[in-house]
Formats: C-alpha cells, sequence, structure tokens
C-alpha cells in the first residue's frame, strides 16, 4: 500500500523542485501552452528539448556506469496512438498537460484546479473500464519496451548525438539568429583559422 | 536579483534543472519523472476502499498487481503532492500569482463565462487524462523521461499528441486567435 518512507520524501523533495522549476519557466499558464500550439511562444519547446538534451546525457551516463536502469514504457501501438489523439485534444483545450495542471493550481489557476478534477475523473473512467479497454490497447500489436537504439542496432551515443545537435541547430533559430539580426556594437566572431589538416 | 524571487528564469534555465532533476530521480528512485500514474493509483486506491465489491468484479487489480505495479501510495504520488507545493511556494516568493479565472485568450474565443470555462476544463482534463492512462504517459513521463531515454513510445506519442494538439489549437482559436495570445 505505501513505498517506504525514505522513498515517499524522496518523492516530495523530487516533485517540490519539479514544482518549482515549472512556476519558473513559465509552463503553468494557459497562455504559454495554447501560445505554444499556435505558434506563438516557444517557452514549451525550449524547455522540453533543454530537459531533453541534457537528461539523456545524464542518465545514459548513469546506465553506463550502472548507477540507473533504463524504464521503458511499451510501445503498444492502439494505445498511444489513440492515448496520444485524445491527449492532444484535451491538452489544447484545458491548455494545461497533467504536470502543468497540478503546477497551475499551486499558482492558484482556477481554471488548473477544475482540469484537475478532470483528470480524477478520466483516471476513474480507465481503471473502471480497464476490463474493456484491455484489448483495444492491445490490439495493434505491442513491440514491447523498444528504444530507437535497440530497434535501429546502432549506439545510443549516435542518437544521444543527434539530439545536441538538433538541440543546438534548434537554439541558434529561435534566438541566436535572432540576436545576430538586431544591430550590435561587437562583430560577429569569425571563425578561428584552425590548422587545415 | 535573487533568482528565487525572480517571476521567470530562462526557458533553458529551467529546462536543464528539469533535465539534472531526472538524473536525480533515476539515481535515487530508479524512477522516471511522471505524474499521470498517481493519478490512477489514487483512484484505483480509492476504488478498493469506498466500493470493494466494485473493485472485485475489476480485473485491474489482479493484472497490475501480476505486473508487479500494484496500485499504491508511492513516491509518484508524492510527487504531485510536490509539484503543487513547489509551484506554490515559487509563485509566492515572486507574486506571480494573480491570473484571470478565464484565461484573455479563452474569452476572446468563448466570452467571459466560468461556467463555459469551467465545464470545458473538466471535461478535456479528463479527456487528456484518459489518454495519458491508454498511452502510459503525458508530457513528463513520455515527453520528457521517455524521449530522454530514446523510448520509441515515447517519441510517437509526443509527435502525434503534439500534432494533434496543435491542430486542435488552430481548429478553435485559428489565425485571428493567434493575434490575441
Amino acid at each position: 500500500m505505501f513505498d517506504s518512507p525514505e522513498k515517499l520524501a524522496l518523492g516530495l523533495v523530487t516533485g517540490i523542485v519539479f514544482g518549482f522549476l515549472l512556476q519558473k519557466g513559465r509552463v503553468a499558464k494557459f497562455e504559454v501552452i495554447v501560445g505554444q500550439f499556435l505558434f506563438k511562444d516557444w517557452t514549451v519547446v525550449k524547455m522540453m528539448g533543454t530537459a531533453v538534451v541534457v537528461g539523456a546525457v545524464g542518465v545514459y551516463a548513469l546506465v553506463w556506469v550502472e548507477m540507473a536502469s533504463l524504464h521503458v514504457r511499451p510501445l503498444l501501438f492502439a494505445g498511444v496512438l489513440i492515448g496520444a489523439v485524445c491527449f492532444g485534444i484535451g491538452m489544447a483545450t484545458l491548455g494545461y498537460c497533467p504536470g502543468t495542471s497540478v503546477a497551475g493550481c499551486g499558482e492558484g489557476r482556477r481554471d488548473a484546479m477544475i482540469g484537475v478534477l478532470g483528470m480524477f475523473g478520466g483516471a476513474a473512467l480507465f481503471v473502471v473500464l480497464f476490463s474493456r479497454l484491455e484489448p483495444v490497447i492491445k490490439s495493434l500489436g505491442d513491440w514491447g519496451q523498444v528504444t530507437l537504439p535497440d530497434v535501429t542496432h546502432t549506439s545510443p551515443w549516435l542518437w544521444i548525438a543527434l539530439l545536441i545537435a538538433g538541440g543546438g541547430a534548434g537554439y541558434y533559430f529561435f534566438d541566436r539568429s535572432r540576436h545576430l539580426k538586431t544591430p550590435s556594437p561587437i562583430p560577429p566572431r569569425k571563425s578561428s583559422p584552425r590548422s587545415a589538416h | 536579483m535573487n533568482p528565487l524571487t525572480m517571476k521567470s528564469w530562462s526557458p533553458y534555465v529551467a529546462g536543464a534543472g528539469i533535465g539534472i532533476l531526472s538524473w536525480f530521480a533515476f539515481a535515487t528512485a530508479d524512477r522516471p519523472i511522471g505524474v499521470t500514474t498517481a493519478f490512477e493509483h489514487a483512484v484505483a486506491l480509492t476504488e478498493k476502499t469506498v466500493a470493494p465489491q466494485m473493485a472485485e468484479t475489476n480485473n485491474y487489480f489482479a493484472k497490475k498487481e501480476a505486473e508487479g505495479k500494484p496500485a499504491k501510495i508511492d513516491w509518484e504520488v508524492m510527487l504531485v503532492v510536490g509539484v503543487f507545493l513547489g509551484a506554490l511556494i515559487s509563485s509566492s516568493l515572486s507574486g506571480d500569482r494573480s491570473s484571470p479565472t478565464v484565461p484573455g485568450l479563452w474569452r476572446w474565443r468563448f466570452g467571459d463565462s466560468r461556467v463555459k470555462r469551467f465545464s470545458l476544463a473538466f471535461l478535456s482534463g479528463g479527456l487528456m487524462m484518459f489518454g495519458a492512462r491508454l498511452a502510459q504517459g503525458c508530457t513528463s513521463g513520455h515527453g520528457i523521461s521517455g524521449t530522454l531515454q530514446l523510448a520509441l513510445s515515447s517519441w510517437m506519442f509526443i509527435i502525434v499528441a503534439f500534432a494533434v494538439a496543435t491542430g486542435t489549437a488552430w481548429a478553435i482559436y485559428g489565425k485571428q486567435g493567434a493575434e490575441h495570445v
């Protein structure tokens, strides 16, 4: 029924830091979430992208030195696809995702509080209908707990290098290029002449 | 200025913080950060307590027991409580707490009826959670924790979910709405 008290305390501390970062990052706000989907505010993409790049490097390093293990969710095609469609419609209408709804409640947002009540309703529907939903979730096949390196038979570090490159390109596209357009007293730095061989 | 009392941080700083927090979660609790499993567990435990006969006939409990993931008050439930407290602390320190009951963009599209905003918030919150449980993850569990593990299920989920959310937002607010964000 309960995890150990230490683990419960660890969860609480992790959650407090998580909620603090979500609020400071401004994603516990309706305008920011919906603004992302309307391409007016790129906070969500910037924040998630940075979290994924930083997280991937550290977590795969921890796995490499055997200080952590992966916990991959199974690829049940129907469950993931139908779930993602319901999730996307719900998130865009509500204007918060599950984590940011809870953070929005902490920020004092009334509509996020009602959204969280609805989330309990959605979870209840899932638990009560579980026996009827399970065959649907499994109907289009189950690939199990696979990762991109698994299915392509490549090293995870290749994918992490790609993530870092993608993140760098994204940063240049969103921020750096905009800075370069504004006149600046400092001339843009030229690439240093490295040895040609 | 004291960063704790600032209203906002750069999304890159906050994002990097969440990335580092995920190392901490993996290293200390052997768990990825996620939010929606806690809701499922809370509801399942409630069913067991208030409607034990109904729970008896629900094979959810036997199935999850067999998977080694029985519903319990665990690390993740406390994490969700913590998210609420963390956002409360952050917004109290900075005074970032004055938000309209009906968000401005919503009011532009649907008017300032609280009943309309609240009833649609309830329904869409329910639909979102139902989808998250079908897919076994949300923006945190799949979108951050799953994608950083390079999980195929998570990349598929977040791409489809955000594409559908983008289509939904444009269907609701359209080009004119985008000018009112």
